[in-house]
């Protein structure tokens, strides 16, 4: 039975390591850690003390605020570091909604948010918040004229991310912005997964509020930043010191906040180039693995995608399954399954695309980053193959449609623009 | 969560994958939206199963048990497979993640459908070994 992935599966344990979920983190950059490091050594003062050693450790605090600053195009008094981008997210969206329920109750995000938004925006409904839930097209795009028509006078907020972290879909936050603007309501975009990977300026995009984390952008975890347009209140989620310009209480986290304004300065340095790099090796990736493997999809947007990312569908067979084998043969990837977390249910995104649930199961998720190379995509497209084909081997759906029992639900040929409606139409 | 050495080993290394074609029962369970199915297919002489394969839709554990229950039941008489419970095919495997339990319960809902089957054929469906194929009414599933 396929003697060749038996050969690649021995092979793979002489191999390098492919690492392909920069989505999930990165791994820090080798001068971020040295900073970190030196830091944490040299100067381990705390920025609120009245003394030489205090006054070292807010120095360097606001040399990295100015840094992230400049990078965003936007005030230095506008940077709040935090502890992730969970808790900027949950800080916007509730902070915001806590300080302007005099004025209405009423906020709008999407289905496919990231679960800080979306939890978040369901422990506010249980403060009595009313949340709409835009529907987002089959590539994942927020429609603005729905949008639009979802404004209503009590809407205080607004919150859409900038890129998703599942499909990669770049929504048209510039428009969206300018919507809100023109109602008057406030707009969050969790820019998590953007930032180091398209150009992100807040100001531009007329954004009040974006969160950001760090260790997406090769800065450690346990770090992430906040913008917050200049003038605009919104709680606090942190009761304590008076920190962050008194918004935000708990000692600075000095040299991850310089991580993270270092990790953030090499990203943007190179941003053009390595974008059109990665951008390269994703469509590489892409169309390499919709000719190999039959009744594959690609999932999500087909140009306005993060240029690090690429979701399939392979049917027939199961997400968790694809990711065990690949990563005994060496790879790290991850999937929308259901049975890759702890709920039954596969991905709210891909459920939110529109995917029938018995298609998303059989999700996988390959991010590249800034050290993924050309020879690693082309490993992969010898080994994919092979992956699916032994797990449609063991498929009694698989079995079901080449005996004509099943009609398939991608046709063999697949494709990037793959629309599918409806299940299986099982006895 | 990380699977066992033997979870991993019987995913790598399925035993007993496949259909036979004249089968004497086979049980299919599961479905497709909640991301498993299971078929299992036997050869039953003088009561003894002689042969079984199975094809799995589902995860790593999915499999995994599909495959460690085709070995448990192998050469046991129908009765004795009828009392392998799901918890003997995790144990059998080292044990299973919490959240992969009811990956197991499939695996004995696969084997007592097709024995159901093969007793009604045969007309030896009694009264006591109906009430071993209570399982097969529960769902498994419980979503959110």
């Amino acid at each position: 039975m396929d003697t060749l992935l038996e050969k690649r599966l021995q092979e793979a344990s002489g191999k390098k390591r492919v690492y392909f979920d920069h989505a999930a983190t990165t791994a820090p950059a080798d001068e971020v850690i040295d900073l970190v490091t030196e830091i944490l050594r040299q100067h381990p003062g705390n920025p609120s003390s009245f003394y030489r050693e205090g006054h070292q450790a807010a120095r360097i605090l606001e040399e990295a605020r100015a840094s992230v600053a400049s990078g965003l195009g936007v005030l230095p008094e506008e940077i709040f570091f935090t502890s992730c981008g969970t808790e900027s997210d949950n800080w916007a969206v509730k902070g915001t909604a806590h300080a302007r329920q005099g004025r209405g109750r009423h906020l709008i995000t999407s289905t496919i948010e990231h679960h800080a938004v979306l939890h978040t925006m369901e422990a506010l409904e249980k403060e009595g918040f009313e949340v709409t839930y835009l529907d987002v097209d089959d590539k994942g795009l927020v429609e603005p004229d729905q949008l639009e028509k979802a404004i209503r006078p009590d809407t205080i907020l607004v919150s859409i991310m900038m890129a998703n972290n599942e499909i990669g879909t770049i929504q048209p936050v510039g428009r969206i912005g300018e919507i809100c603007r023109e109602a008057n309501v406030i707009f969050h975009s969790d820019a998590v997964q953007a930032l180091g990977a398209i150009p992100v300026k807040p100001r531009d995009l007329n954004c009040d509020l974006m969160s950001f984390s760090g260790h997406k952008l090769y800065a450690p975890k346990g770090i992430g930043v906040l913008f917050k347009r200049k003038g605009l209140r919104i709680d606090r989620l942190l009761d304590g010191g008076a920190q962050e310009r008194r918004q935000r209480g708990g000692t600075e986290n000095v040299a991850y906040a310089m991580a993270f304004a270092r990790a953030c300065e090499l990203a943007l340095k190179d941003l053009d180039r390595e974008s059109k790099r990665q951008t390269k090796l994703r469509d590489r990736l892409i169309k390499g693995v919709i000719e190999a493997v039959p009744h594959t999809k690609l999932n999500g947007h087909s140009e306005l995608r993060l240029p690090n990312n690429a979701n399939f569908s392979f049917e027939f067979i199961e997400g968790e399954s694809i990711l065990l084998l690949l990563d005994t043969l060496g790879y790290a990837c991850s999937s929308g399954s259901a049975c890759t977390s702890a709920s039954l249910d596969p991905s709210h995104v891909l459920l939110g695309i529109g995917m029938p649930a018995e298609i998303a199961h059989g999700s996988l998720r390959v991010t590249i980053g800034r050290k993924t190379s050309e020879g690693e995509i082309d490993r992969f497209l010898i080994d994919i193959p092979l992956v699916i084909e032994r797990l449609r081997d063991m498929s009694p759906l698989y079995a079901d449609f080449r005996k004509g029992k099943l009609e398939a639900l991608i046709p063999p040929e697949g494709g990037v623009d793959v629309r599918i409606d409806g299940g299986y139409d099982l006895v | 969560m990380e699977y066992s050495e033997k979870v991993l080993d019987h995913f790598m290394k399925p035993r007993n994958m496949g259909e036979i074609p004249d089968a004497d029962a086979s049980g299919t369970v599961g479905n497709p939206i909640c991301g498993d199915i299971m078929k299992m297919d036997l050869k039953i002489e003088d009561n003894i199963i002689v042969d079984a394969k199975f094809k799995t839709f589902g995860c790593g554990s999915a499999i995994a048990t599909s495959s460690m229950a085709t070995e448990l039941i192998i050469g046991k008489s129908t009765d004795e497979a009828l009392d392998i419970t799901n918890q003997a095919v995790a144990e059998a495997l080292d044990g299973l993640p919490k959240v992969k339990m009811h990956c197991s319960v499939l695996a004995e809902q696969a084997v007592k459908k097709a024995l159901e089957q093969y007793y009604l054929d045969h007309d030896m469906m009694t009264p006591e070994r109906k009430d071993k194929f209570k399982i097969l009414g529960q769902d498994q599933h419980h979503h959110e």
